[in-house]
């Protein structure tokens, strides 16, 4: 059995290792940018699911309000780049810094929350934050920020001729985020966060410290996140609360770990891989019309998919024994 | 105001509280009630008062069925539940928004003239505008024949013993599809009832749901799962606090209030304030 788990962990490992290499020579062959945007924000989303699903899919804390870090994320990078000039490579390090400890002060009175009252709160939370960003005249308010334009250069991470710097930024997040959860899920807190979740009081019997692996997970998951959202704001060059703060995010995270298999090592790169295309395409192909077309068939694609694979996508693969036991 | 609140929050009470069933689509059963009451009265005239007692009728369909031909299936899925509900409802709410704007275009609507719209009553010299008033009354109405409903009647504790132990209710008889469908079309006539009485004030489009549903699941919540009352509660107590935040603080925190009252009740009382579940 032990063998067993070790071979398949190793099996992972080279999987994701011929898969980053192949997403990494994409771009030789795909010169398209339209082509290229989607697969920067396909890599995105997947990190970012992967993320979502460390506190919500591992640890069973489901949180519908990771637009917040998300956010956050995106805000600490900018102003500190456009009011004090610091690199957004660091301005990315004190986003996840400032969304790591802000997951864990929130968390102390959070995780006393049980089911629907947890994730209302959280709901409730990113919410708050929203509002407030909405109101805060000197990060911009309503009307954001535009990220000033410096040139193209790493250093400033900024690239105005080509897409590709940013796309391989989000191939490296993505496979930080799966590299994390692979490593995680073998130490002592994947093991404790596998017990939270399927029962916290007999975790606790056992003498697992239910409190502060929560609290782990919430710190790892909101960090990642907020590397993300930095990234974002990078990328598209302008942020307002709404677009990157908006509960629309908190779903498009869970979105692909949910379709792909929740708490599980591979559903949200597959999740990712199989959504994002297919909103962005249902976007492009139907939503010139302005009158919600796309809106129609995205929706009914989630119905259907929830409906008819309830475990995600990724029980389509494993054998039947399998699907019993929760990985 | 906060009445109304409750009104919305009640039919959702019903839905998530007490057969404990995630509806991530109530907003747009509001939405959907909305126009429902304003093209009875661009096409027939007809007063959105008098049409109120219609639109909650056609809602009880539109829930029932919506329970028969989606809920029921998500309901069923044995792994990961509560997250097939979410994404189900969240689903069939984009779908619902996405189909309003495809049938009525995203345009702003308002019903002009109407019994009730624009006027004011003058109790003790406290001016109140009547739609409101209305508003309230139909509430507490609601309010108290469902609060009966459920303690008083066979169904009502029907609806009850079957999200506690459906297989046990099973035993004795009762169809859990046929209380369930029931429950959602209750569920979906109280917010239709709710929706015709604001759309004689607010303005109909196709993502209106989206405001007030989260105020409506923090309502529910803020009361206590399971109880009508505590939902009755949680909109009065919602309601208040909107206006004094609105006082004190710039319109558009208002929301603030609310939600961060509803952070403390929780911390202080992880159930709600009259919770059971």
């Amino acid at each position: 059995m032990d063998k067993d788990f070790a071979a398949r962990r190793r099996r992972d490992l080279i999987i994701a290792a011929v898969l980053a290499a192949i997403a990494a020579l994409t771009p030789l062959f795909v010169k398209d940018v339209v082509v290229q945007n989607i697969m920067i924000l396909t890599l995105m989303y997947a990190g970012l699911s992967q993320s979502w699903n460390i506190l919500s899919g591992y640890c069973g804390q489901i949180s519908l309000g990771h637009a917040l870090y998300f956010g956050l994320g995106a805000y600490t990078t900018e102003l500190l780049f456009t009011k004090f000039g610091v690199l957004p490579w660091f301005g990315m390090l004190a986003g996840g810094a400032v969304s790591a400890l802000i997951a864990m002060g929130l968390g102390y009175p959070f995780f006393r929350l049980r089911g629907h009252y947890f994730v209302i709160a959280t709901i409730v939370i990113a919410e708050i934050g929203l509002l407030l960003f909405h109101n805060w005249e000197w990060a911009g308010a309503a009307m954001g920020i535009t990220i000033p334009i410096r040139g193209d250069s790493w250093l400033k991470f900024q690239f105005l001729r080509t897409k590709l710097p940013y796309f391989y930024f989000a191939l490296a997040l993505c496979c930080l985020a799966w590299f994390v959860t692979w490593w995680l899920e073998n130490s002592k807190w994947g093991f404790w966060w596998r017990a939270v979740k399927d029962n916290p009081e007999a975790a606790e019997s056992l003498g697992v410290d239910v409190f502060n692996s929560k609290m782990g997970a919430a710190a790892v998951s909101a960090f990642l996140v907020a590397v993300g959202g930095s990234f974002y704001a990078q990328f598209v060059s302008y942020i307002d609360p709404e677009s990157v703060m908006g509960f629309q995010f908190s779903l498009l995270m869970a979105l692909p770990a949910v379709l792909g298999g929740i708490g599980t090592l591979w559903g949200p790169v597959l999740g990712a891989a199989i959504l994002i295309p297919l909103t962005e395409l249902t976007r492009f192909k139907f939503g010139g019309s302005g009158r919600g077309v796309d809106l129609i068939v995205y929706g009914t694609l989630i119905v259907l998919i929830s409906l008819a694979l309830p475990r995600g996508l990724l029980s389509l693969f494993s054998r039947p024994k399998k699907t019993g036991a929760a990985r | 105001m906060g009445l109304l609140y409750g009104l919305i929050a009640v039919g959702l009470a019903l839905i998530f509280g007490l057969m404990d069933v995630t509806n991530f689509a109530h907003g747009e059963f509001l939405m959907i009630a909305m126009y429902l009451s304003f093209f009875l009265f661009a096409f027939f005239a007809i007063d959105p008062l008098l049409s109120a007692p219609l639109v909650a009728a056609a809602l009880f369909v539109f829930g029932a069925v919506i329970y028969l031909l989606l809920v029921r299936f998500a309901m069923r899925a044995k792994a990961n539940a509560g997250m097939v509900q979410i994404f189900t409802t969240f689903g069939l709410a984009i779908v619902m928004r996405g189909l309003a704007q495809y049938f009525f275009t995203p345009d702003y609507r308002s019903i002009p003239q109407s019994w009730l719209g624009g006027k004011t009553i003058s109790i003790a010299g406290i001016f109140l505008p009547e739609p409101q008033l209305v508003g309230a009354l139909v509430s507490i109405l609601a309010f108290v024949g469902l609060y009966f409903f459920i303690h008083r009647t066979d169904f009502g504790r029907a609806i009850e013993a079957t999200r506690e132990d459906p297989g046990a209710v099973a035993l004795v008889g009762i169809d859990k599809n046929r209380v369930f469908a029931f429950g959602w079309g209750l569920g979906a006539a109280l917010v239709g009832l709710a929706g015709a009485i604001m759309a004689v004030f607010f303005y109909i489009y196709p993502d209106v749901g989206a405001s007030f549903a989260l105020i409506a699941y923090v309502t529910v919540a803020l009361g206590g799962f399971g109880s009508v009352f505590g939902a009755f509660a949680g909109g009065i107590i919602v309601g208040l606090v909107e206006a004094v935040t609105a006082l004190v603080l710039p319109p558009s925190l208002k929301s603030v209030g609310i939600y961060a009252v509803y952070l403390l009740v929780v911390f202080i009382r992880p159930r709600g304030l009259f919770g059971s579940i």
